[in-house]
């Protein structure tokens, strides 16, 4: 031991350290932080007074015991929370970003880059005769241009989900050569010197175009005359999948005798769900810089999938993966549309190949809404088949879907996704579902923020709704009646085939209900009615389930989808004790650095200001799978628990050895190794700081403190939830004003409280904006003509109402953390609850649908063919 | 959003203005820019030259004129909607121009800007030819003064010659009538679906006068004539009848906010409103 006297915040300080314990995580941990505030002493957020620790089964104050590694694997009685786990910790990735400091694709500049600009078509659907571009490379600043026929690529773009082998999958190149299939299809581009020469060279380029029909409507697409998006097909119709022949999980029966039995109600609407636009509040952006010499490329791009990204590029352009780095700088948003293998990104990686330069393209606003993804956009049909008492006997499901001019990364699988939803969470005998995708001369189509799951709980709660009008039952009576009950969990398999790990139906529904006080409103809208009140009140409903964390791999191989749904973690003690986390995740909003870093600190027991998360560089981070369909906690923050437990198993190992004591005697809290009964402990820090010298190690002990976990799970994990819509309709205009939304989420255990509210805020709010805004509209040319922001409304703040977030926590038995997924949450509960709350508002009027979204016009022209 | 290449000349005064606009080529003017540089932004518009009269000092701010308000120009939107002068003489004005698009526009956006950009869907031109305002333009050898009800020609046209800047706008007072905008749309920064304005004039139990002007319900900014003309010395319990031919002699456009006839619906049912709100107040 050593006395050494040092000064801190003025103050001056003997004490005794061991030498090799003389580095700053030793004074930081006797002295507190000099110049730095503790995550410890930071005022937290508080819990937001809506968060309903009221309705979690133990008081609020945070257990130091951890107990959610120990806890019971069932639903609703443990508390899970520790030190940092379950508190609204701040977010790490705030300060830079909320000063201008973040770093996007946009951002980067490097010397001799050169900028591209994509020449698109005007057409939806026209043959190219010819293209020159000469007169643009006469422009001064043009370094190159070039056209399908000489930008070569060593495959097509790559569809990852060939769902089955009826799948019509035509060649994607990222330049079109024979003819363009949608407005906005890459047939060019021009490499300048400024963003702004490449874009005035566009102009300069002459296509000789010879335009065809086009065809954008689903239904057309499939008549026998339709124009044909791709002729060697002969048809617009690229295949369908089928449950009770394609599905790997055996449904419960089949429907049919249910919808044959006379003595059953029966009912059978159809929906025409909007085509979307994502609008993520960062277009996307490409940079490659490429070192021709060596044959490596550095792609930075704004996406959601840096490790995908990469296998497919070494596919499309013929580069091998170990040449490749991929790097996720901060990406402004996704929803889904940076989950894709866009043209762009190969083309940039193919002209740095070209030029030796550093490319760079970044997408406009306008150019996003025709270039990237599209989503949902189908014709379903629901069928129920229930008995007068109102119990639920069957569903029968047929969807027809646009696929938009090609199948990109997941398109044709998307509505495959909540091909086990249908029934939402009831339960019932006889199920069947199957789909029918179909090309059009629009953009493709992909993942948007739920995928096929807001499609699937926007059926059956439309339809239940319907019944229940159907029966003259309340639409909550008949939920209840035909939920799942709640003693079938955990692990129960649903009607669809499918194996549902935990919840508890009526217990969200009973939630909402204690929040929203349903009998005074049903009274003030019979009041209303009665007195002849121009705006008319509704209350619509949605209790929905989702499966997600794209996941057990076993799973995905079942569905022929091409990749795992495993994620990869790596922990490292750093020499000073801090903790460095690799994640193979790859997070663009979510806040997944800070989340984990709160798993981290309370399971190493260190600071969370000591834990760093780093993600999105393939250079750097083990190979994962990258974030999409609420992945992120469920499976990549459960890869970085056990690469925790792993870390913790060999720093005991190593304390044993330094304590000379067993194993067995160890007890581990708070980051210390303790022996029973003794005051003789060694922290996780110094274990690390003495691996990383490896001055004395047991023998055969490799040095550093650091673990690695690939993680499948067993499980997708099944969120559920309550959320509720009330909202008045100015019957004259059609306007509707949303007076409150009610959202009751149970996304299992809450890391981070405000991070859940958060995700759910958004969720609804794009929820919202599909049943009552958003809608991207073609003409009969195939013209986007919703093609800019001022025409295809995105909502802001004044739209929308302050919405009433609360939670039940009812953990998943699938992993040691007991979370589930919360994404997507907002976007598949709230579409449904919004248009029944406005049909419900017209009931009485005789309306009984209203497309969504739900316009002035719509809601009025609705009024008048009802009361006409 | 590149526009296209533009040569930029700053103007020190609005004969140096009105003297760049003779010496340029394919000149336009900037002012707030808000309309302007959007449709540079997407190449709808090309000027090869803009310039800029932001910095012309003594083109914006509201004076008193006796029987008018005289506003400057350059007058931003925020301006009209906080200014006392307004608020008191003009409070039809003042209330609309808090309603032009968001806040970043109205501290940019002027209404010289608004009226010679000449959009039907816009606020600011309904709200001028409701008032029976005079647009006081300025070109190389005279300066005139047009009515509102002469200024807008047609789609995104006006009077102005190509030689011509405005300079001021003279808003006659509408002391103590009743009035109102009612500004229907989708989201709170859209554009007008459809607008009503209103300035009624209105005795114990009859109506003496009604001027009612209409947003977005043709290629210019309308006037409810045969409504105003129903109006004219009814009883105030004729108000229905009278607003049931509020979209008389309009061509509403059809677009993905509503539809001609869904226009035509909401432009009797809220100019009805409109004048009732009007005559509360």
């Amino acid at each position: 031991m050593r006395r050494i006297a040092i000064t801190v915040n003025g103050a001056r300080r003997e004490l005794e350290v061991e030498p090799r314990q003389l580095l700053v995580y030793a004074l930081r941990e006797q002295l507190g932080r000099p110049g730095r505030t503790s995550a410890a002493t930071r005022p937290r957020a508080a819990p937001a007074p809506s968060t309903s620790t009221a309705s979690r089964s133990s008081p609020a104050p945070c257990s130091r015991s951890r107990p959610w590694r120990e806890r019971e694997r069932s639903h609703g009685t443990a508390e899970q929370t520790g030190k940092f786990v379950g508190t609204s910790q701040l977010r790490k990735e705030d300060p830079e970003l909320i000063t201008g400091r973040g770093g996007y694709v946009d951002n980067v500049t490097l010397p001799g880059m050169l900028w591209v600009g994509v020449v698109r078509s005007p057409y939806a659907h026209a043959t190219i005769g010819s293209i020159d571009v000469s007169a643009a490379l006469e422009l001064e600043g043009v370094i190159a241009a070039s056209t399908g026929a000489d930008l070569e690529f060593a495959a097509p773009l790559v569809l990852a989900w060939p769902i089955n082998g009826e799948v019509k999958n035509p060649p994607h190149y990222p330049l079109t050569k024979d003819k363009a299939r949608y407005v906005g299809d890459p047939v060019a581009v021009v490499v300048a010197e400024s963003r702004a020469i490449a874009k005035d060279a566009l102009e300069l380029v002459e296509v000789d175009w010879q335009p065809l029909p086009a065809v954008t409507d689903i239904k057309a697409a499939l008549e026998p005359d339709a124009p044909i998006v791709h002729e060697e097909f002969g048809t617009n119709n690229a295949g369908s999948w089928i449950m009770e022949r394609d599905s790997p999980a055996p449904r419960r029966g089949p429907s049919a005798p249910f919808f044959d039995d006379p003595d059953l109600v029966t009912i059978k609407e159809e929906h025409y769900l909007a085509r979307l636009i994502p609008n993520a509040m960062e277009p996307r952006g490409v940079v490659v810089d490429p070192n021709v010499s060596m044959g490596e490329y550095t792609v930075i791009s704004s996406t959601q999938i840096p490790h995908i990204l990469r296998t497919t590029l070494a596919i499309t352009c013929g580069i091998p993966e170990a040449k490749l780095r991929v790097v996720a700088p901060d990406v402004g948003g996704g929803f889904g549309s940076k989950l894709e293998i866009y043209p762009e990104d190969a083309i940039c990686l193919a002209l740095a190949q070209k030029l030796n330069r550093p490319i760079k393209w970044i997408e406009e606003r306008s150019e996003n809404y025709v270039a990237s993804l599209h989503g949902r956009e189908s014709y379903q049909q629901i069928e129920l088949a229930a008995t007068r008492e109102g119990v639920l006997k069957a569903v029968r499901v047929n969807l027809t879907v646009s696929m938009g001019a090609y199948l990109r990364l997941l398109t044709p699988g998307i509505p495959m996704l909540g091909a086990w939803l249908y029934h939402g969470p009831y339960e019932c005998e006889g199920y069947d579902f199957q789909y029918t995708n179909v090309f059009t001369n629009t953009t493709f189509t992909d993942a948007y923020r739920g995928a096929g799951r807001p499609e699937a709980t926007y059926a059956i709660e439309r339809a239940m709704d319907t019944l229940a009008r159907e029966l003259d039952m309340d639409p909550v009576e008949l939920r209840r009646k035909n939920f799942i009950a709640t003693e079938r969990f955990p692990n129960y398999t649903i009607a669809s085939g499918l194996t549902v790990d935990s919840a508890n139906y009526h217990g969200t529904l009973d939630k909402c209900l204690e929040v929203l006080d349903y009998e005074a409103i049903r009274a003030e809208q019979k009041e209303r009615r009665e007195r002849g009140d121009r705006k008319l009140l509704g209350v619509g409903f949605s209790t929905w389930i989702e499966m997600c964390g794209l996941a057990p791999s076993r799973v995905l191989a079942a569905l022929n989808y091409i990749a795992g749904g495993w994620d990869a973690a790596t922990i490292e003690i750093m020499p000073t004790g801090t903790v460095r986390a690799l994640t193979g995740v790859s997070p663009h909003g979510q806040g997944s650095a800070t989340v984990f870093a709160q798993v981290l600190a309370d399971q190493l027991g260190v600071e969370y200001d000591d834990v760093d998360v780093v993600h999105g560089d393939t250079g750097t981070v083990p190979f994962g799978m990258d974030t999409y369909g609420s992945r992120g906690v469920s499976v990549g923050g459960v890869a970085l628990f056990k690469a925790g437990e792993k870390l913790i198993a060999k720093a005991r190992t190593l304390a044993a050895y330094e304590l000379e004591c067993a194993e067995e005697d160890l007890e581990f809290e708070g980051g210390n190794f303790t022996v029973k009964g003794t005051d003789r402990s060694a922290n996780i820090k110094a274990l690390g700081f003495n691996s990383w010298t490896a001055h004395n190690l047991p023998d055969g002990m490799e040095p550093g403190l650091s673990a690695t976990h690939l993680y499948d799970p067993p499980n997708f994990s099944w969120p559920n939830g309550a959320h509720c819509c009330v909202l008045e309709i100015d019957q004259e205009t059609g306007s509707i004003d949303i007076l409150r939304y009610i959202a009751v989420d149970d996304c299992g255990v809450q890391l981070n409280p405000m991070l859940v509210q958060g995700q759910v805020h958004g969720g609804v709010a794009q929820g919202i904006a599909e049943a009552l805004f958003e809608e991207a509209i073609y003409d009969a040319e195939g013209n986007l003509t919703t093609g800019t922001m001022t025409n295809y409304l995105v909502p802001g703040a004044p739209e929308l109402p302050s919405f009433e977030i609360h939670d039940t926590v009812t953990p998943s038995p699938t992993n040691p953390m007991g979370v589930k997924g919360i994404g997507e949450a907002g976007t598949i509960a709230s579409p449904p609850a919004v248009i029944n709350a406005v049909v419900d508002a017209l009931s009485h009027l005789g309306v009984r649908n209203v497309e969504r979204p739900a316009t002035p016009e719509r809601v009025w022209n609705a009024i008048q063919e009802a009361t006409r | 959003m590149i526009p296209a290449a533009f040569d930029y000349e700053v103007a020190e005064s609005v004969e140096h203005a009105i003297e760049l606009l003779g010496s340029t080529e394919d000149p336009k003017l900037l002012a707030g820019g808000h309309s302007l540089l959007p449709f540079m932004k997407f190449r709808l518009a090309r000027p090869a030259t803009l310039i800029d009269i932001g910095r012309i000092s003594g083109l914006s701010g509201v004076s008193d004129g006796g029987e008018h308000l005289a506003i400057g120009a350059l007058t931003r939107h925020h301006d009209l909607n906080h200014d006392p002068l307004v608020k008191e003489h003009c409070p039809l004005l003042a209330y609309a121009a808090g309603l032009v698009g968001d806040s970043q526009v109205r501290h940019r956006g002027t209404i010289g800007g608004s009226l010679a950009h000449g959009d039907s869907a816009a606020d600011l031109p309904t709200i001028a030819l409701t008032l029976d305002a005079e647009i006081v333009v300025r070109g190389p050898d005279r300066e005139r003064t047009i009515a509102a009800t002469d200024f807008f020609r047609g789609f995104y046209e006006t009077a102005l010659e190509p030689n011509e800047a405005i300079v001021e706008v003279r808003v006659p007072k509408t002391g103590a009538a009743g009035w109102s905008y009612i500004k229907f749309r989708r989201r709170a920064l859209d554009w007008a679906t459809v607008g009503i304005a209103t300035v009624v004039e209105a005795g114990n139990g009859t109506i003496e006068s009604a001027r009612i002007g209409l947003t977005n319900m043709g290629q210019t900014p309308l006037r409810a004539a045969a409504t105003e003309q129903a109006l004219a010395g009814a009883a105030r319990d004729r108000v229905a009848e009278a607003t049931a031919r509020a979209d008389e002699g309009t061509e509403p456009p059809s677009d993905v906010s509503a539809s001609s006839d869904f226009r035509r619906h909401l432009c009797r049912v809220l100019t009805a409103r409109a004048v009732e709100e009007a005559l509360s107040r």
